[in-house]
């Protein structure tokens, strides 16, 4: 008889990772709908509408329309050679998301939800922050929609991303700063499912990464999705094959999964995905749901979370404000759990390493948050031979770090 | 027979509506929560909610955040809660006691285990917020265990899912009485007056009425047409900054007995 691991094993060779979730929002053991009473008939509403949408080609036309002369899409490819011969080792290659309009892969879901909510008929629109990215992105699309936008930012964020905050303010957004437990995105989460469960009648809540409750994990790898389909193609057409390790980093796993997802069944590709170990996983300060985490219930979907003896959710770090976040999207951890993905610690001094090297070599800034990947990449590159492909999401850009950066570094600027 | 079903029939037999008060459990001194719970019962409290505090409730306003910050400082868990029930049944043997909360907390200490302890030390339900009927696979070890489950409909609850949970809720179902969070100034008894009759004509067990409810004259809007009323974030709020032990015990007596009054006394 075989033993159970070779049968999940044998089983997860003919798994057909684009088949999920199921009806019910299940990745594998993960995902559903853990909320309140109150919010499941607006959920079900939101599901009924998105399945309708996904299939509807006008929609998706006026989606990839919006993608190409709003948000600027397809981003490039770029290979970084100046990083990878100073590494020595494989080639990284860059996934340029920082290109997009509003400096972020934030924008390819917020332009999809925005076009949702409107086929809805909902003006107000609601959605949390951590870096103030998704902010932002959320921002711009109400502005262009001419929509009510409110975002609900923990005190804490919005001290150390103030530029961002000054931004949606400028794009006519109300940020509401919520003091509630750590201040941090996971009470910016909790804030504005209180406010949707208070307004349900007219208000759609973007939420800016694959965590919460079905069907947002699906709808928000849906609208991400476009830059592993991108990629995927660009690589085939200018390398001649796909790459051999994919790296992203993951906060609540939306630029990962994006990246991912085209290439899950193509099981030659290697993926790695790099969580915020901050001070180290053995600090305890960090932000590694996946590599450090246990399977729980937050935020109304069943995932790696970071939680003490007691299943309270426990206060995070890291540098990056977009990658602090104690849970992560459902589908990760399945992929986790299936052996299809591998999810490793990045600590705020390797990511500031990586960020300077990429800013020195290349000419780019990128965001704390894709400076984790970078690092992977960098890590990986060097144990891989010169003919190695690794394709780094590069996830945004990292002008609203720098005040972080310098403050970090004694510069006072 | 479970306390809960046993308590429903008496005080609905007597034409009476229950009067359910909810508890932070740890909040505001952790070693007063017993006393509390004894002199809620003085005061007339028919079955008592206790609330489990968690890190991250979504379904709850600042007061009762609040109340689980307060209590998740001192490290108040589920064994000190489960404790504080046994030690709650040394001298009350009737009061139902529902545990009230969210799924992290349980699940962490292990569903099967918290079931029987629970069970052991005196509990008689529990109603997990953030656990629909949809997910209620998950909790089948505390209805095994004996426990009841307690549902809650919402204003948005469709026809169907209605249906769904008349049939799965057990002893009783809690109506909440507005889209929104707990604390919320938003009850309109007169609003809700023809939903919660309509549910209570079609509903197998008693249906409590919850979220808005602050004094002595909302309580008896809505004890007109339900059996059961439930009262939280108010009392939570007037038993917060009680200083001692006797002070939350003055203060809970206080707050309940002119609610018990406008329902009617036994
Ligand atoms: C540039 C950038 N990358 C990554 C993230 C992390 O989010 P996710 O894991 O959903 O991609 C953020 C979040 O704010 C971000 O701004």
């Amino acid at each position: 008889m075989a033993s159970d691991a070779e049968d999940f094993g044998s089983q997860m060779k003919d798994i057909d990772y684009h088949a999920f979730p199921d009806q019910h929002g299940r990745f594998g053991a993960y995902g559903g709908t853990f909320v309140a009473e109150t919010l499941i008939a607006p959920l079900e509403e939101l599901t009924e509408a998105y399945t309708r949408l996904r299939d509807d080609p006008d929609f998706q036309r006026e989606f990839d329309d919006d993608l190409k002369h709003y948000v600027g899409r397809p981003s490039p490819i770029y290979h970084a050679r100046r990083l990878s011969e100073r590494i020595g080792g494989a080639q990284i290659l860059l996934k340029r998301e920082d290109l997009n309009h509003t400096g972020a892969h934030k924008i390819n879901n917020t332009v999809g939800q925005a076009l949702v909510a409107r086929a809805m008929g909902k003006r107000r629109i609601i959605a949390e922050t951590g870096a103030g990215q998704h902010g932002v992105a959320t921002a711009t699309v109400c502005a262009r929609f001419g929509m009510q936008c409110v975002v609900y930012m923990g005190a804490v964020d919005i001290e150390r991303q103030k530029i961002n905050v000054h931004r949606m303010k400028l794009l006519g957004a109300e940020v509401v700063p919520v003091t509630s437990g750590s201040r941090t995105l996971k009470d910016a989460l909790n804030e504005a499912l209180r406010d949707w469960v208070t307004n349900v009648a007219g208000t759609f809540y973007i939420i800016g990464t694959v965590a919460g409750p079905h069907p947002y994990p699906m709808m928000v790898r849906d609208f991400n999705a476009v830059v592993g389909r991108e990629a995927r193609a660009q690589m085939l057409e200018r390398y001649g094959r796909l790459p051999d390790v994919l790296t992203a980093c993951v906060g609540g796993g939306s630029n990962a999964i994006g990246l991912f997802h085209a290439f899950l069944n193509d099981r030659e590709v290697r993926i790695v995905g790099a969580e915020a170990a901050g001070e180290g996983l053995a600090s305890g300060r960090h932000a590694a749901s996946l590599a450090a985490g246990r399977p729980g219930v937050l935020h109304g979907n069943r995932t790696y979370v970071l939680c003490d003896d007691d299943g309270q959710i426990v206060e995070t770090h890291s540098l990056s404000a977009g990658l602090d976040y104690p849970g992560v999207g459902p589908e990760h951890a399945f992929l986790k759990d299936s052996g299809r993905a591998e999810y490793v610690g990045v600590s705020d001094d390797e990511a500031l390493a990586a960020f300077h090297l990429l800013c020195e070599t290349e000419g780019i800034l990128p965001a704390l948050e894709s400076s984790h990947a970078v690092a992977q990449a960098i890590k990986l590159a060097r144990g891989m031979p010169e003919d190695g492909l690794i394709l780094c999401n590069l996830s945004g850009r990292g002008d609203k770090d720098v005040h972080t950066i310098a403050q970090r570094e004694g510069l006072p600027l | 027979m479970n306390r809960i079903d046993r308590r429903f029939d008496e005080v609905l037999s007597r034409g009476r509506t229950a009067l359910v008060p909810f508890v932070t459990a740890g909040d505001p001194l952790p070693q007063a929560t017993v006393a509390v719970m004894h002199a809620l019962v003085e005061a007339g409290a028919d079955l008592i909610e206790l609330g489990v505090p968690f890190s991250d409730p979504m379904a709850d306003g600042p007061v009762i955040q609040h109340a689980d910050e307060r209590a998740l400082r001192r490290h108040v868990g589920i064994a000190d809660i489960l404790g504080w029930v046994r030690e709650f049944r040394e001298r009350d043997t009737d009061t139902p006691i529902v545990l009230m909360g969210y799924l992290n907390p349980i699940e962490t200490h292990g569903i099967e285990c918290f079931a029987c302890e629970a069970v052991a030390a005196g509990v008689d339900g529990a109603l997990v917020v953030d656990c629909p009927i949809e997910e209620g696979a998950t909790l089948q070890p505390l209805r095994d265990a004996g426990l009841r489950r307690i549902l809650l409909v919402a204003p948005t609850t469709s026809d169907a899912r209605l249906a769904h949970a008349i049939e799965a809720g057990e002893g009783y179902l809690y109506y909440v009485s507005f889209a929104g969070i707990t604390g919320a100034a938003r009850l309109s008894a007169v609003d809700i007056a023809q939903r919660v009759s309509g549910l209570r004509a079609r509903a197998r067990v008693p249906v409590a009425v919850g979220f808005g409810i602050k004094d002595a004259e909302g309580a008896k809007a809505v004890a007109a047409f339900s059996d059961a009323v439930v009262i939280g974030s108010a009392l939570v709020e007037a038993l917060a900054g009680a200083a001692t032990h006797d002070d939350a015990c003055r203060r809970a007596r206080e707050f309940l007995a002119p609610i018990r009054a406008a329902l009617g006394e036994d």
